[in-house]
C-alpha cells in the first residue's frame, strides 16, 4: 500500500496570477460562481488535429459574445498550446470551458503520467516532447509559458507518475495593457 | 501596408487557395518561424507568416494568432485537407519557390519602400 503522505510530498502545485488581480483570482477560486456556459471537448493522446477544436469552439463563441479582439486571442493561444500539451505528453484527457460573464475558466484535467517538476517545465526551452511532436513544430518548450503569458491566473497541480490539471482564468476586460 | 498580391507577385507565389484573392488581403507585417509556439506567442494579427510547416496545425495557429496568409517556403505545398481548412478560415496560402530568408527579405523591402 503506498504511504500516502509521501505521494502528497511528491504532489507539486504552480500558481502564477497577474500583479493586481490577486484579491479577484483568490475570491474566484474560494467560492466558483455557477458559470453560464459550459463546453466540455476531448482530447485524444497524440491526435494534433482533434486537439484545437476545443479551443477553435471557444473562441467562436466568446467571438460571437463580443469579447475584445486581443483577449479572445490570449485565449485562443493559451487553450491551444494547453490542448497541444495534453495531446503531446499525456495518455489524452479533457478541456472543460467555463464561461462567466466577465471572465472565462478553463480546466484541463489529462490521464497521466504527470509532470516531475513543474518549476522545470515553467522554465522556456525546457521540453520533454518526443521526435514526432517536435518535427511537427510543437516541443520548443514554450507552450507553458507562453499560456502563462497570456493568462490572467495560471494554477497546474501534478505529480509523477499522477494525472495534471491545468487551469486558467482570463478577464474579458484586457488587464495585459 | 501591403496588398497580398503585390507581395505574391513579387516571390512568384501560387495561390493554393484559389478561392481566396490575395487582392482583396491586406498585410501590415510579416513573422518567419517554424516554430509553431514562437508563432503563437509573437507573430501578430495581420502578418503574413513565412514558413515550410505545411501541416494541419500551421492553419489552427494562423487562425488563433489572426494571421491572414501564410507563405509556404522552398516549394513546399500543403495537402488538400489543409487547402480545404485554410479556405473555410479564409487563411490565403501562398506556395515560393524561395526560401525563407529571401521571403522574409523580399516582404521587408516592399513593408518598408
Amino acid at each position: 500500500m503506498q504511504d500516502f503522505a509521501a505521494v502528497r510530498s511528491e504532489m507539486g502545485e504552480f500558481w502564477n496570477i497577474r500583479s493586481g488581480l490577486e484579491e479577484s483570482v483568490k475570491g474566484f477560486f474560494s467560492a466558483p460562481p455557477e458559470a453560464d456556459v459550459v463546453l466540455e471537448s476531448l482530447i485524444p493522446e497524440k491526435d494534433f488535429n482533434t486537439a484545437g477544436k476545443g479551443s477553435a469552439e471557444v473562441k467562436n463563441l466568446l467571438k460571437r459574445l463580443g469579447v475584445d479582439p486581443e483577449v479572445l486571442r490570449r485565449v485562443a493561444v493559451a487553450a491551444y498550446e494547453a490542448e497541444i500539451n495534453v495531446a503531446a505528453h499525456s495518455r489524452g484527457g479533457m478541456m472543460d470551458s467555463y464561461i462567466h460573464s466577465d471572465l472565462i475558466h478553463v480546466v484541463f484535467r489529462d490521464k497521466g503520467p504527470g509532470i516531475a517538476d513543474i518549476a522545470q517545465a515553467m522554465v522556456p526551452g525546457f521540453s520533454t516532447a518526443d521526435d514526432m511532436v517536435r518535427e511537427m513544430g510543437f516541443g520548443a518548450g514554450l507552450g507553458l509559458p507562453n499560456i502563462q503569458k497570456n493568462a490572467d491566473a495560471l494554477h497546474i497541480t501534478s505529480s509523477a507518475g499522477g494525472s495534471t490539471v491545468l487551469e486558467f482564468l482570463i478577464y474579458f476586460a484586457n488587464n495585459e495593457r | 501596408m501591403l496588398k497580398l498580391s503585390q507581395y505574391q507577385e513579387a516571390i512568384g507565389g501560387v495561390n493554393c487557395t484559389p478561392e481566396l484573392d490575395p487582392a482583396e488581403i491586406v498585410i501590415d507585417g510579416g513573422y518567419a518561424c517554424d516554430m509553431l509556439s514562437d508563432v503563437m506567442g509573437s507573430a501578430k494579427a495581420g502578418q503574413a507568416w513565412i514558413t515550410i510547416m505545411k501541416h494541419l496545425n500551421t492553419i489552427a495557429v494562423a487562425s488563433l494568432t489572426g494571421i491572414p496568409a501564410i507563405v509556404f517556403a522552398k516549394g513546399n505545398t500543403p495537402d488538400p485537407s489543409v487547402v480545404e481548412k485554410a479556405t473555410v478560415e479564409g487563411i490565403c496560402l501562398l506556395s515560393s519557390e524561395l526560401d525563407t530568408f529571401s521571403l522574409a527579405g523580399t516582404l521587408y523591402a516592399l513593408l518598408n519602400r
